[in-house]
């Protein structure tokens, strides 16, 4: 089953990036010889096989719930392309 | 002999014995640098003043006594993907241009904390994704034995820089070979530990079941060096480990009496190449003759870990890097007038093409209806890979294969076809699917007088076995003594 340009039109929208019409047609192009390559892994019967989400045996490690000096606002808003005081500024989302 | 062309070991003896100066030291490779990267683009940021401040502070240390180790006074690179304090990181993203983060990554905290003198941050492929170094928004990094060749990736910057000697030894990242196959590209020594040995705080994530930082140097001997500064647990990354750090250079010996080899036929295989494959093998013998025993194994998954790879770190990254969103930090498009667009636009204009590549694969796999076909399926692979290596480990110490089937190729060789490229990593990507420590180590050069790398894999926790057999080989051979031209 090949990766149609309407699938990777929908995948762009899931995946929050704007494409051109020139540009859906490459990529669908290479993830569809990509995808094509990757499916060689459905060759392999997996049914009796456990996945492995992580290497490691892992756990939540817990800590204190003490207060920690953390980035002050001055810090965190430093790197934002547009500020409004002390805010992240985007334009307006909301209808009137 | 010119400054730059040290070892870390050799320059920490000089320094420690007040021999050497860490502002001289650290200005003659400022100065090769500068005369010299040009050619290269091994840097994305170059941190002049910065770096002699750090060596004259390391220089006061010394004189009043107060030594550090190893990497006091040292001038190191570091791949621009570990955040620093007051300084630009931008992991080869037009999206993070100008980031200058608030805090420092946890391995620069300690590599401060061991004296160390940052002189700058390597280029490598956008968000670490390619290997080749093409993928850099800055340019790709080129290799230092030919110049129309990469030095591989996604670590190229790290590893031009270090067989070029603008630096005495890197700190790389490696997610499916970035570390190990340029380093094997460029001719020096590249170390991937354990999955959780290394805090990944700090380290921008492409896909964080499979990231883990560590050394590019001259010789193995600085590797562990490196690693002794990097490793450890750390509360601020939940999944480093609390084991013990042993001395790493205390396992280095020059013999390998009672050492099992294990050599994977599966790595063997078409595709590698000729030169490749002799090197290596006459690699093999040299490790028997020092004391080893030698067996063939069968790692039988092999083949499908570059597609359980290309479903899941894809899938990860997708997941990492929808932070990007032009909101709190990195690049906005000008212009967007509404909320849709501002994430839309400044991602399209942001995230190059094997970014987005990434993202749209990671995305769909993920997707409903696909999900148990992909993601679920290859993380069930990556158990069967897993068991590979556990039951060869039953057998062997140690495994040893080629870095990378090929010797660095032409710059633009394989830009065009992404699948091509992924290829290059089917040697280096199992490791990382099972979590296993690897190093890359020159055995030796092509006809066309392109370095040759030599991988060896270990257990888990176990990156002293791979050291030591890396430095018993490297010390019967003499590959790290000859530099390329520039």
């Amino acid at each position: 089953m090949k990766i149609t340009k309407d699938d990777v039109k929908h995948v762009a929208e899931l995946a929050r990036i704007r494409f051109s019409d020139e540009e859906l047609l490459k990529f669908t192009e290479q993830l569809g010889n990509i995808l094509e390559y990757i499916e060689k892994i459905s060759e392999l019967d997996t049914k009796d096989v456990e996945p492995t989400y992580h290497v490691l045996d892992i756990s939540t490690p817990q800590r204190e719930d003490a207060v920690k000096p953390l980035l002050g606002s001055e810090e965190a808003l430093e790197n934002a392309p547009y500020r409004e005081e002390d805010y992240f500024a985007v334009p307006k989302f909301i209808e009137d | 002999m010119e400054l730059p062309y040290l070892t870390i070991s050799e320059a920490a003896n000089l320094i420690k014995k007040k021999e050497l100066s860490p502002l001289e030291l650290t200005n003659a490779v400022l100065n090769r640098v500068e005369e010299q990267d040009g050619k290269l683009n091994s840097y994305i940021t170059v941190l002049k003043d910065r770096a002699i401040a750090q060596a004259e502070e390391a220089e006061k240390r010394v004189a009043s006594g107060n030594y550090l180790g190893p990497l006091h006074g040292v001038p190191i690179g570091l791949k621009d993907i570990f955040v620093m304090k007051g300084s630009q990181t931008t992991c080869g993203s037009k999206i993070l241009e100008g980031f200058v983060s608030p805090y420092n990554a946890t391995v620069v905290e300690k590599l401060l904390g061991a004296g160390a003198v940052i002189v700058g941050k390597n280029n490598m492929d956008e968000f670490a994704m390619g290997s080749s170094n093409e993928n850099s928004y800055f340019g790709p990094a080129k290799n230092p034995w030919d110049t129309d060749r990469v030095p591989g990736g996604s670590s190229g910057g790290a590893a031009a820089a270090v067989g070029a000697s603008l630096c005495l030894g890197s700190v790389g990242t490696d997610t499916g070979g970035s570390i190990r196959q340029p380093a094997s590209f460029c001719g020096v020594v590249g170390m991937k530990p354990t999955y959780g040995r290394v805090s990944r705080y700090g380290m921008v994530a492409f896909a964080s079941s499979l990231d883990q930082a560590g050394p590019l140097t001259k010789t193995v001997e600085d590797a562990a060096i490196i690693l002794g500064a990097i490793a450890g647990v750390d509360p601020n990354d939940s999944t480093s480990v609390n084991a013990p750090v042993p001395d790493y250079t205390a396992s280095l010996t020059d013999d390998l009496k009672g050492v099992r080899v294990g050599v994977p036929k599966e790595y063997f295989i078409e595709g590698v190449d000729a030169e490749v494959d002799s090197a290596v093998r006459k690699a093999i013998e040299l490790i028997e003759d020092l004391g080893a025993s030698v067996e063939e194994i069968s790692l039988q998954y092999t083949e499908y870990a570059v597609s359980a790879y290309y479903i899941i770190a894809p899938s990860e990254a997708s997941s990492n890097l929808a932070r990007f969103d032009g909101v709190r930090y990195g690049f906005r498009e000008e212009g967007a007038k509404t909320m849709h667009d501002v994430y839309f636009h400044s991602r399209a204009a942001g995230f190059g093409d094997e970014v987005k590549r990434r993202i749209m694969i990671g995305t769909y796999a993920l997707s409903s209806g696909y999900y148990e076909a992909y993601y679920l399926k290859a993380q069930r692979v990556r158990t069967l890979i897993k068991r590979d290596f556990e039951e060869a480990f039953k057998k062997v110490d140690v495994i040893v294969t080629p870095t990378s089937p090929e010797t660095a190729f032409k710059i633009g060789e394989k830009a065009s076809d992404p699948l091509t490229m992924y290829l290059s990593d089917i040697l280096t990507i199992p490791c990382n699917l099972a979590g296993l420590p690897g190093i890359s180590v020159p055995c030796g050069f092509s006809s066309a007088g392109l370095p040759i790398g030599l991988q060896v894999l270990g257990r888990p926790f176990d990156e002293e076995s791979i050291l030591r057999v890396a430095h018993a080989y490297e010390c019967r051979t003499n590959w790290n003594e000859r530099h390329p031209e520039l």
